[in-house]
């Protein structure tokens, strides 16, 4: 297991993505899959650096655990920010015109297209998202 | 991320190189902001690594604005980012070729 500290900034995002991208290419992982994780990493850590703790900067734990039996990536993103559970909000309609669509909401169910599982608590005072990945 | 542009009588055609996600949209927001006589949009995305919906956003921005005033094309398209254009229905709201 490995895990970072780091500021909720949209600047720090290419840092979380080299961070978790070192560890996938211990793993051989396939190119495809490490560039759905790394999209997964934006909307997340995106998210929370644009929303937790606006418009103080607070700090993310991203911990990175590989499993086995499946082999498989398990991120898990802590923040102390605002509580939000973004696995409860509505899926956006996608069938909607360019005209008629709107975009928010939109991160989160890319998450849950491209990953295997999400899951999300909120407990004692830190949001804890975990995203998993079969490599 | 890089961004070419190239514009050739009231055809552009905008190159990104990279990556299009929160970091980097609002490059490609910038220079995509003046579209003027701008007839025929084609974004090239060869050399494109992957999208993440702050880069779906702008590319909306500017479908619409496109469908108001020509059309506009996406090129070149991977596997990742034509997944991505899949699971979100931009497939249908866009012109990939």
């Amino acid at each position: 297991m490995k895990e970072l500290t780091i500021d909720a900034t949209i600047k720090n995002v290419a840092a979380v993505t080299a961070f978790v991208d070192a560890q996938l290419e211990q793993l051989d992982c396939p190119m495809k899959t490490q560039m759905q994780v790394d999209i997964a990493i934006d909307e997340v850590f995106g998210n929370i650096a644009n929303y937790a703790y606006t418009p103080e900067v607070g700090a993310v734990t991203v911990r990175v655990e590989i499993m086995d039996n499946p082999l498989a990536v398990m991120i898990t993103f802590i923040d102390s920010g605002v509580p939000y559970d973004p696995l409860a909000k509505a899926d956006p309609d996608i069938t909607l015109s360019a005209e008629e669509r709107e975009i928010g909401g939109l991160g989160i169910y890319m998450v849950k297209k491209i990953m295997d599982a999400v899951f999300y608590e909120y407990k004692e005072g830190q949001n804890i998202l975990r995203i998993k990945k079969n490599i | 991320m890089t961004i070419e542009k190239k514009q050739e009588g009231t055809t552009l055609t905008v190159q990104l190189d990279g990556r299009l996600d929160t970091t980097t949209a609002p490059e490609l927001e910038a220079a995509l902001k003046e579209l003027g006589d701008v007839k025929e949009l084609i974004l090239d995305f060869e050399k494109l690594e992957y999208i993440s919906s702050a880069g779906l956003r702008v590319v909306l921005v500017a479908q619409k604005t496109m469908n108001k005033q020509g059309s506009m094309k996406v090129a070149n398209v991977n596997d990742t980012v034509m997944e991505i254009f899949e699971v979100t229905g931009f497939a249908d709201i866009l012109t990939v070729i």
